[in-house]
């Protein structure tokens, strides 16, 4: 009986999307370009048919997608709402400065983005824009790094995606300064999805520098299913930071897929502050030889939150190195899944590929489940993983405290310090100490007394 | 200062200290030797407050106030200190921030400002010359690669920073070279006052050859079989533990 209820929902939810595609996709920017509308209906039919993952599904084992499939959130693109642009600068302190791309509810907002010192080589516009002006240049290249078959959510996307970032470099372009991109929810969002899509492509021997940013004003429910692709040209260098501090009712689907040429060097570092449900998908494609990722990672998780972060690293040809180092502090109830498949194809000779992730359990009803899965097809290859799940060290704390440092500092302190490791990575320095702030202010101990480290 | 009275202590349901008696005065130097597993490691530990420590019996006066009852911290900024045996390493804090913390959690206690950044370093630096210590110490993390030398020269320092009334070594001159004994123990020697007192808990003697004790205690099994002056030390040193031992079964 019980089954046969859940079937339904299951149906009534696919089909939700699919009605809310049938609705709206007339009115999605692009709809006049066949290629694009074709996609569309590629994916919204894929999506319709896969439907949402169960926990049968292995990919999904440990997170139900059950409370965002109830809630058939509105996919509808084009609405109005009123903005506080104090409120909105105060949120951009760490773009205060910075070349921007700001988003509000999953629409580019021009008002508040500046893009006007990153030089010759670059185009860095909306994706909304791109698609009115000249949808060609994305013809071929939207969806052709992501792999919508093992994405349910990539395909969700792919239907209803209209508007997010269109970053190219031109072949030698170097950019110094970091190009930011911010989508921001408000309280208008209520009730609904976006589906904001970052298409990055990297030219041979460019570089750049960009900050992907995720954050809320209030404390709306509503969906985030965004998907970012990279594709690296010969040589390059991207360096990929991404904050995800959704509100803490809101649902957080993503996923960054990369694709990476000879020599390229791809690093990122992402960093989970807030959400009530967030799934992160890192998924790298080394496929020519030489090619270097590091994934680097924090997650905060707290309350009944959840987090789950999957990566997947597909070394496909030799000399290939890949660095995965991502650490999780829980307290309360809040679970964390951590899930990092390494795959070393037959002709990944000489791969080098190491990965660690360790987790802090600041309360006993804190869960985080860890699980490095390594893949080997070649002989003559290097590879490490670890995986810890401990608490605060008893030893570190008295320590402290026989200093004369409270007990609640000195727990304060060593979370900071275990958070730290992955901050001090960060090389925008804006970001660096925005985040050193926010973990600050996060820790469980409350407050700091006037002496911050 | 310090007054322990019949002190017994269990760790995991067994008897470490059956009953321990000593009485510190300011100024004096303590030494408490003893071999291994008699207990030395846990009359320091417990005096500074470490979890783990079952008192089943006796007290702690410290100052006039129940020591037993106080929280570590709370014990440190009442100006008591202990050197660990083992000085934990702790990744991602700095050295700096660490002796910044507590010099000013132990002045605030007192009465006294917080010190700025600036004052504080000119302090530290002028503590550091007493440990032969350069600055790069500072900005590493607290103990994290320090050699065992240094390990124990930052001890002294910390020790140095926050002026106790009580300072408790434990081991202090364990694992060092002489060198680094020489330096370690000429810096306890340097913070030696009339209004200091110091326990020294060592299981060897070379320490006192430095350190020259008012007092010595041997602890045996939980107790205090003997105490006396230097001179117990080196008849320690000459004749092992084995003689007081057998003379403490006996008894």
């Amino acid at each position: 009986m019980g089954i046969a209820v859940n079937t339904n929902a299951v149906i009534e939810t696919k089909d939700h999307y699919a009605a809310e595609f049938e609705r709206v996709a007339a009115a999605l920017t692009g709809h006049m370009s066949p290629w694009l509308r074709d996609l569309r209906r590629k994916a919204i039919n894929h999506f319709q048919a896969r439907g949402f993952p169960t926990q049968r599904d292995e990919e999904w084992k440990y997170t139900r997608t059950a409370a965002i499939e109830k809630r058939n959130f509105s996919c509808d693109p084009g609405d109005e709402f009123a903005v506080d642009m104090g409120r909105m600068e105060e949120l951009l302190r760490v773009e205060a400065a910075a070349q921007r791309l700001v988003f509000i509810n999953g629409r580019y907002f021009p008002a508040l983005s500046r893009v006007d010192a990153l030089g010759d080589g670059v185009a860095a516009h909306s994706l909304n824009e791109t698609l009115h002006q000249r949808p060609e240049v994305l013809e071929g290249l939207l969806g052709s790094v992501v792999d919508m078959d093992r994405h349910p959510f990539a395909a969700l996307n792919t239907a209803f995606a209209d508007d997010g970032v269109y970053l190219s470099l031109a072949r030698g372009t170097v950019v110094e300064l970091p190009i930011h991109v911010v989508f921001i929810a408000t309280a208008a969002h209520d009730g609904r999805a976006s589906h904001p899509r970052v298409m990055v492509k990297a030219d041979d021997n460019s570089r750049a520098v960009l900050v992907e940013r995720h954050i809320a004003l209030d404390d709306a429910v509503y969906f985030s299913n965004v998907v970012s692709e990279i594709a690296l040209g010969k040589n390059t260098a991207v360096e990929y930071y991404r904050l995800q501090e959704e509100s803490a009712k809101a649902f957080h689907i993503s996923g960054v897929h990369v694709h990476q040429e000879r020599d390229s060097r791809f690093e990122a570092h992402t960093v989970t502050l807030g959400c009530a449900l967030l799934r992160n998908d890192v998924d790298v494609r080394l496929a020519a030889p030489g090619a270097h990722c590091s994934l680097n990672g924090l997650y905060l998780v707290n309350g009944r939150q959840h987090v789950d972060v999957h990566t997947r690293i597909d070394h496909l040809q030799a000399h290939g190195t890949s660095n995965e180092f991502y650490k999780g502090i829980l307290d309360g109830h809040g679970r964390s899944v951590f899930n990092g498949k390494v795959i070393v194809h037959p002709d990944a000779q000489k791969t080098d590929a190491r990965q660690s992730n360790k987790n802090l359990l600041l309360s006993a009803d804190a869960e985080a489940d860890t699980k490095p899965e390594l893949e080997i097809y070649a002989d003559d290859v290097k590879c490490s993983h670890g995986a810890t799940v401990g608490q605060l060290d008893a030893d570190a704390v008295f320590y402290l405290r026989s200093r004369g440092i409270n007990e609640a500092t000195a727990r304060n302190l060593l979370t900071l310090a275990f958070a730290r490791e992955i901050i001090e990575q960060v090389k925008v320095p804006a970001l660096r100490s925005y985040l050193d702030l926010a973990v600050m202010q996060r820790l469980p101990q409350g407050a700091w007394g006037e002496d911050q480290p | 200062m310090l007054s322990i009275k019949n002190l017994k202590v269990n760790v995991d349901g067994k008897a470490i200290l059956k009953g321990i008696n000593l009485e510190v005065k300011a100024g004096e130097v303590h030494a408490i030797m003893g071999p291994n597993g008699s207990g030395k490691s846990t009359l320091a530990n417990v005096l500074a407050g470490r979890d783990g420590y079952e008192v089943v019996g006796g007290e702690v006066w410290f100052q006039g106030k129940n020591l037993l009852e106080l929280a570590p911290e709370e014990r440190a900024r009442e100006g008591v200190f202990l050197a660990f045996q083992y000085p934990v390493e702790i990744p991602g804090v700095s050295n700096v921030y660490l002796l910044k913390a507590a010099v000013n959690a132990v002045r605030k206690h007192r009465g006294l400002g917080e010190l700025d950044a600036m004052d504080f370093l000119s302090l530290v630096k002028d503590k550091m010359k007493l440990v032969q210590m350069n600055e790069q110490f500072l900005y590493r993390a607290v103990n994290e690669g320090f050699s065992g030398g240094e390990k124990k020269r930052n001890e002294i320092l910390q020790m140095a920073l926050l002026e106790p009334a009580l300072g408790i070594l434990d081991e202090t001159d364990s694992g060092l070279d002489i060198d680094a004994l020489r330096i370690v123990s000429d810096g306890m020697n340097a913070l030696r006052s009339a209004e200091r007192a110091m326990v020294l808990v060592t299981h060897y003697q070379r320490l006192l050859d430095y350190v020259v004790p008012d007092h010595v205690h041997v602890l045996v099994h939980g107790q205090i079989v003997k105490s006396g002056d230097r001179g117990l030390a080196l008849e320690l040193e000459s004749k092992g533990y084995g003689w007081i031992e057998s003379a403490a079964a006996g008894a």
